[in-house]
């Protein structure tokens, strides 16, 4: 097993570097000069502007520049945000929780929702349960994540008053008082998002389901005399959940895509808000920082699902 | 689409009813025969069908201007004058709509078409060619399967923007970004299909038979494996148009889509925001309409991939 998670770990280097690629790539095409304010600004000789811009070496070919970028974004060292004044590494690791924080509860809702869904429309296929779970599973993917936000916040926030609609970090209340106010202001954020994958992951586990309920080994299973949920559980989730497994992975970009959006509605103070603001203040560090933290996490999830794949599925994990 | 899977019960079966009766059926009839049998398909194509026609002809019809600023009217709901409203500054959401369905439309057929194409393009090579140019493609196909989209479109597009504007004007320099950047990064799933497509197609033996013919490696391609493997990729260029559409909404939605002069169904869904308290119609319309589009065209592509999978019973 530790053989195999090494593997994997050797296999995500290289998309790391790709990741980092793409991303300089992007940056170096892009048109416009850090120093076009002193371009413009009669009072800075020209030979100042080209002493920095040797200083700061940006006249060296492109690949030293990269290899230069690269080397200080490993070693953690991402700059200074211009907009407020504070190394760019502080204001995401600032943010990063309460991101992680959304994510991962929104996660564990869609999986709360899809698992049992999934598997009981699946043992009952084309009954009514399974037509209600497919018809709200549809509608639960098709709204956007945007257009679900707004209908929370005027349903609960506007017409019933029940639940805040902007995400404090900074709660005055002590004790239990202070889980319940974060409980109850997380409610919608990880809602809108838990809903959303759920809807996708419900016709995942259904078809995966479905796919190995009428195998052999399952006939076998029931015919030794075990319980129904002792065949569904232990024999059918398992396989089925190694097709789920990737397809999860797969989505872990949209994930964060999704969250980016939740984050700009309630206001969640996480880095996806912080990436929208810093899009509007024009603060690049922040947001060539904050676009490779997101690949590394999206990176990071895969290497899970690899982790997790070769549990369930021994045949793998020894290659 | 009948050739991939060769050895179904229902491919040798459906042709044999169809010539018990009499009658031949081309494999686009009996797909259009397949696809009315799923109702909600139906109706998704039906919807869809009407709000295409609403937008194109609907501006004709509905003659308010789109920036016509009436302080009189403004934030009220839904009346004669202004079927669906209007917005802060008194400018009909109805005829913001229409325009906007144009646009919104336009961008998911767009980018679903470069993302077919460029698809299309890379498995074919990928899939024709063994061994290294293979391996390298799939190697950057898996690479942008693993990118955060969404942060790299608001990147993309907050460096680009403003150059793009200068050359072609703000309108289309916007729509060239926003369709080419959220095509190029929708192709992956295409190219995977298409690659596993050919794969299992260039070993069957029509196209052995075509190639003990004489017919060269494109000949084989466009003429025998590419028209065979197309199925799958109608049904993911269809689900592709959806989320287009729900990619530029987001991007207008987050206020770096199109600029506010162009009513987009997201844009004004972003301008609505502010104001659910007082007029959450304003809302609701944009957000409704591009939740049924993308359900009409999610359960479209649900409809063809029956209809096109000549392994389903139906």
């Amino acid at each position: 097993m530790s053989g195999y998670i090494a593997r994997r770990l050797l296999i995500a280097i290289p998309s790391l570097i790709g990741i980092s690629i793409v991303l300089f790539t992007v940056l170096a095409l892009a048109p416009g000069d850090p120093f076009e304010e002193l371009a413009t600004n009669p009072n800075i000789p020209a030979e100042v502007r080209a002493r920095l811009r040797a200083q700061f070496g940006l006249d060296d070919p492109v690949a030293t520049r990269y290899v230069r970028w690269f080397g200080s974004m490993v070693q953690g060292d991402w700059g200074f945000s211009f907009a407020s004044r504070v190394d760019v590494d502080t204001l995401i690791m600032q943010r990063l929780p309460v991101t992680l924080f959304v994510i991962g509860s929104s996660q564990l809702l869609a999986l709360l929702i899809a698992l049992p869904v999934g598997v009981y429309a699946a043992t009952r296929p084309y009954s009514l349960f399974d037509q209600v779970a497919n018809t709200l599973a549809f509608i639960g993917f098709s709204l956007p994540t945007f257009f679900t936000g707004i209908l929370f916040i005027l349903l609960f926030s506007v017409y019933l008053d029940w639940l805040p609609f902007v995400y404090r970090a900074d709660i005055s209340a002590t004790g239990w008082r202070w889980y319940w106010e974060h409980f109850r202001q997380a409610i919608m954020p990880v809602a809108v998002l838990g809903l959303f994958q759920g809807a996708s992951w419900t016709r995942y586990v259904r078809s995966a389901v479905l796919d190995v309920i009428k195998l052999d080994y399952v006939n076998t299973a029931r015919a030794k005399g075990l319980a129904e949920r002792v065949v569904v559980v232990k024999h059918v989730v398992r396989n089925a959940l190694i097709p789920v497994v990737t397809l999860v992975a797969l989505q872990m970009p949209a994930i964060f895509g999704g969250a980016i959006v939740t984050e700009q509605i309630f206001r969640v103070p996480g880095i996806g808000s912080l990436l929208i603001s810093a899009i509007q203040a024009n603060d690049t560090p922040v947001i060539m920082a904050v676009t490779f933290v997101l690949s590394a996490l999206v990176i990071l999830c895969n290497l899970l699902a690899d982790i997790i794949y070769g549990w369930l599925d021994p045949r793998i994990s020894y290659r | 689409m009948a050739g991939s899977i060769p050895a179904s019960p229902t491919d040798s079966a459906a042709p044999a009813v169809a010539r018990a009766r009499g009658r031949s059926t081309s494999p686009a009839a009996e797909a259009w025969r397949r696809f009315r049998r799923h109702k909600l398909a139906l109706a998704g194509a039906v919807i869809l069908a009407v709000t295409t026609l609403a937008v194109l002809l609907g501006p004709l019809l509905w003659q308010v201007p789109i920036n016509e600023i009436d302080f009189g009217a403004k934030l009220k709901g839904p009346s004669w004058k202004h079927p669906l409203g209007t917005d802060d500054l008194g400018q009909d959401i109805l005829s913001r709509m229409l325009y906007g369905g144009r646009i919104s439309l336009a961008v998911g057929l767009a980018a679903m078409v470069i993302a077919v194409v460029v698809g299309i393009t890379i498995g074919a090579i990928a899939g024709i060619s063994r061994g290294r140019v293979d391996v390298a493609l799939m190697w950057l196909t898996d690479l942008f399967l693993s990118l955060p989209q969404l942060p790299l479109l608001l990147l993309i597009i907050y460096l680009f923007r403003d150059s793009l504007k200068v050359i072609v004007g703000p309108e289309m320099g916007v729509f060239i970004l926003i369709v080419a950047v959220i095509g190029g990064f929708r192709w992956m799933p295409v190219a995977r299909l298409v690659r596993a497509q050919f794969m299992s197609l260039r070993e069957k033996e029509f196209v052995e038979a075509a190639r003990a013919l004489g017919a060269t490696t494109s000949r084989q391609v466009v003429r025998h494996i590419l028209p065979n493997s197309l199925g799958p990729v109608i049904v993911a260029g269809t689900i592709d148009v959806a989320a287009a559409i729900i990619a530029e909404s987001t991007l207008s939605f987050l206020g770096l889509g199109f600029p506010s002069d162009i009513p987009t169904w997201g844009r004004i869904l972003y301008d609505a925001k502010d104001y659910l308290d007082v007029a959450p119609h304003w809302a609701v319309v944009p957000g409704t309409a591009i939740f049924l589009i993308v359900l009409s065209i999610n359960y479209m592509g649900d409809g063809l991939r029956d209809a096109l999978d000549p392994r389903k019973v139906m």
